[in-house]
């Protein structure tokens, strides 16, 4: 039998190329609704008074009274409104929706609508910790009363999901069950939010995800938001709604990636990091959502890729009155990842050494604790790959050439991990996944909840399900999920999608591949921790994931001398995810992982002025063309987890990962100065050239 | 409103319209035309893209008053023909579709540019594709799918 890794074309590529394929702005229904929503033209305030324009006939507006059940969305940390009751806490907080047939009626309506404000001095500082957390390891703060002692801070921006199509539900009601189809990650995140909203029985609410153009993590937790809005609309007016946003309104309201502050300090002993104190801030924005999960992501991969004995690590989320920011790729290791590569260099630097070397010296090997004293069980291949990034780069030669050069050319490395799954507990203790098959005569039917948002989950599950029963691919089904069918197998978040769904899927079916012959019958699994894994969630204590996926990037960039516009002309990528189920897929995915990664590192610019996001359309805020992406070599390891199917791992996030530290260090070395911040933009270099640290 | 007439997918259509609705809404909800996506609305991401005498255009800023008289192929109809068959293949082959939303207009800029250009070098495909954003697939893999494309059609353009 062949190798599962071995590429099949992907099962809905005909769909997709031929347009067929159906997302949400595409479904048409009898006698459809459009809603646009009303929003604050403030960032914080109490609203006096809303003067609705007189409301032709079959038009509607839906505001918080309208809520039979709580006006809050349900997401990890219940603190958004549904609809504002009155406070204003950022700019464009939605208020209410205007509901009804012909969308110019609509924009006309829309803009007689008028809002008196009681306005109040908005908070943009970070200094509302609204989540603070703290932890040791070893001597903590104490290590650092000794030895020579180095300091930096670092910093990074916003970065925008920009999936190509923007956010956007269709609902409609048969009898009693509110339906709602929709561009989303996590149908069981948008039904339960539903049911509180509407405070419904389990039954009355129903979840469909459409063909989803590209998530991120941008369609996490906000799908819910505007899920329990249209709900509450669709109960009001008993008939289909589309709520489907453009693209200024999704860049200006939609969930971002935290801007971070990090501060680091470290003693170094024998020209070794002896302790690591580090404090992270991120800018939550108005609500917490799922600030705090994204903080605690963040500070477990305080240590990089390296082992360092003693920790102080602690972090605040700040509230301030901006857009509330979200899930995003990575969730908080893009940020750590890019301060400590850039710290373990500048220490590096500071001492004399050479910073690869350096950094290979305090490399986290196989039994060696993480930073929350759980033990990195598997092998760490980060040896072998970072030879084979040397050798097939030729790193070493281009560092010192480059260095020499009048044009500035440079080459980085960056080193890193991801945590594979939920942080913590999660899985055992909220998720609970659970999976289902049906088999049906020659046929199995996969009843999960993972949507496939680009990332392929259709053609890989299928895929597994096939070779596992040595059947045709043909012979195994595989529909986007609808909640009415579906059991709960969690959100498609985390890079836990094929390494948990999938290990159960692939328990599952090899429980229907011994029973083959009993006819048609039903197999369900539920998620079992691993015994070893114990995790303390208030003190940060043990196996913070149960898996680790690592990766080694090499960039080599270009800066021009008179504009500093930087041109990445080269990358190489090589990463442990345990087994590929598709190699072509994770390649593919790979690829477009590096490529926000490197962007967020150079080219995405998004900032907020008195809380307003200053970049609203694809105009302003720049993605990389074709154009801007160059060839990129990518090398796969195999290394095994034992509760993986066929030893998968995480996939998703960490290709992201490693981008920003290298084309920062990249720029680095093509400059001569030292990066503290990302994105590394021409305006930053013409500082640094000017004012820099060398 | 007024009265156009144009060449839709090889046939003759005529519509009474407000010539500034854009071309991309007509094609949508007129022609339930959904293969043309809307991506950002203002010419920038090429999600709408369709050829008007066999040229690539982005119909969301495509007044329809500009298509009087002219061809317009949307996926749909292209996705009749041969080349386009050709250009599929090679999509699937390379792995250079990820979610799929910019993928049709990603085989219009296609077309539009082997129409052009049957064997483009690297550097002339990614001027071809950079009216067209992809946040999926770091674009590599696109690229490799057009030129499989320009090698299995030879002779086709
Ligand atoms: S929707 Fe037309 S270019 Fe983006
Ligand atoms: S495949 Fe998703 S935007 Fe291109």
């Amino acid at each position: 039998m062949r190798d599962i890794s071995t590429s099949i074309n992907k099962v809905d590529n005909d769909e997709k190329t031929s347009g067929k394929a159906i997302y949400v702005a595409d479904i048409k229904l009898d006698n459809m609704l459009y809603a646009f929503t009303v929003r604050s033209k403030i960032a914080k305030g109490k609203i006096i008074k809303i003067d609705y324009p007189e409301l032709p006939l079959g038009y509607y507006i839906v505001d918080y009274k309208d809520i039979p059940g709580k006006n809050i969305v349900k997401v990890i940390f219940d603190d958004m409104p549904i609809f504002t009751e009155g406070d204003i806490t950022y700019l464009y907080e939605p208020i209410a929706l205007l509901i009804g047939p012909d969308k110019a009626v609509l924009s006309k309506l829309f803009a007689e609508v008028k809002i008196e404000y009681k306005e109040e001095e908005p908070v943009f500082a970070w200094k509302d910790s609204v989540i603070h957390y703290h932890f040791d390891k070893g001597l903590g703060k104490s290590a650092l009363e000794e030895g020579k002692i180095i300091e930096y801070v670092y910093q990074t921006g916003y970065q925008e999901q920009a999936y190509i199509e923007p956010q956007g539900f269709i609902g409609y009601l048969e009898t009693d069950k509110t339906t709602l189809i929709g561009s989303i990650q996590c149908p069981y995140y948008v039904k339960n939010a539903v049911i509180q909203a509407l405070g419904a029985k389990d039954d009355e609410v129903r979840v469909i995800q459409a063909a989803v153009g590209g998530a991120f993590g941008g369609k996490e937790e906000f799908p819910s938001l505007m899920a329990c809005q249209l709900a509450v609309a669709l109960k009001k007016i008993k008939q289909p709604i589309q709520l489907v946003y453009e693209r200024e309104e999704d860049m200006l309201v939609t969930t971002k990636r935290h801007p971070s502050r990090i501060n680091f300090k470290a003693s170094i002993k024998d020209n070794k990091i002896n302790g690591l104190s580090v404090h992270v801030g991120i800018d939550g924005g108005a609500t917490i959502g799922l600030s705090g999960v994204v903080l605690s992501r963040a500070l477990i991969a305080c240590t990089g890729a390296y082992a360092i004995d003693n920790l102080d690590v602690s972090g605040d989320v700040y509230k301030t009155n901006t857009v509330p920011n979200g899930a995003f790729r990575g969730f908080g290791a893009p940020q750590m990842f890019f301060a400590i590569e850039m710290f373990v260099e500048h220490i590096a630097m500071e001492l004399g050494l050479d910073p690869l070397e350096f950094s290979k010296s305090i490399l986290a090997k196989q039994g060696d604790y993480t930073s929350t004293m759980g033990v990195f069980r598997d092998p760490v291949l980060m040896p072998e790959m970072i030879e084979k990034a040397l050798e097939v780069s030729d790193y070493n030669n281009k560092k010192t050439m480059f260095k020499k050069q009048q044009n500035l050319k440079g080459v980085g490395m960056s080193l890193f991990f991801h945590g594979c799954g939920f942080t913590g507990s999660g899985e055992k203790n909220i998720i609970k996944a659970k999976v289902r098959l049906k088999k049906q005569f020659d046929k199995v039917e996969i009843l999960i909840a993972a949507v496939d948002m680009g990332q392929g989950v259709k053609t890989t599950f299928r895929k597994l399900v096939a070779h596992i029963l040595e059947i045709d691919i043909d012979k195994v089904i595989f529909n986007n999920p609808d909640t009415d069918f579906v059991p709960d197998s969690g959100p498609t978040v985390a890079s836990r999608t094929m390494m948990i769904v999938g290990g159960l899927v692939a328990r599952a079916t090899k429980e229907v591949k011994d029973r083959w012959n009993e006819g048609s019958f039903v197999v369900e699994k539920q998620y079992e921790q691993p015994d070893y894994i114990k995790y303390d969630e208030s003190n940060f204590k043990g196996d913070a994931y149960p898996a680790y996926s690592w990766g080694v990037n090499v960039v080599e960039v270009e800066v021009d001398r008179f504009t500093y516009q930087v041109k990445v002309n080269k990358t190489w990528a090589f990463y442990d995810i345990g087994k590929a189920i598709d190699e072509r897929i994770v390649i593919g995915q790979a690829d477009g992982g590096l490529a926000q990664g490197l962007a967020y590192g150079y080219l995405e610019v998004m900032n907020h002025d008195k809380g307003k996001i200053m970049q609203k359309n694809m105009t302003d805020y720049i993605i990389p063309t074709a154009m801007d992406m160059c060839s990129m070599e990518t090398y796969l390891y195999e290394n095994p987890y034992a509760y993986g199917p066929y030893g998968a791992k995480g996939v998703g996030e960490l290709s992201l990962i490693g981008g920003a530290p290298a084309v920062a260090k990249a720029i680095e070395n093509a400059i001569g100065k030292k990066v503290f911040k990302i994105p590394v933009t021409p305006e930053y270099i013409m500082e640094l050239m000017k004012n820099g640290k060398d | 409103m007024a009265k156009i007439k144009f060449t839709l997918n090889n046939e003759v259509v005529e519509i009474d319209k407000d010539l500034n609705m854009r071309l991309l809404d007509v094609l949508r909800n007129d022609f339930n035309l959904t293969g043309p996506k809307e991506g950002c609305g203002e010419g920038e991401c090429g999600a709408c893209a369709v050829l008007l005498n066999h040229e690539i255009v982005n119909s969301c800023c495509t007044p329809l008053a500009n298509v009087m008289d002219k061809e317009i192929i949307t996926i749909e109809g292209f996705s009749i023909t041969e080349r386009y068959r050709i250009i599929k293949e090679a999509f699937a082959k390379t792995g250079g579709v990820q979610c799929g939303f910019c993928t049709p207009g990603m085989i219009i800029a296609t077309e539009s540019l082997l129409n052009k250009n049957p064997h483009p070098n690297d550097f002339e495909i990614k001027i071809g594709l950079s009216g067209n954003l992809c946040r999926c697939t770091g674009y590599n893999l696109i690229i490799e799918a057009v030129k499989e494309a320009a090698k299995a059609g030879e002779g086709l353009w």
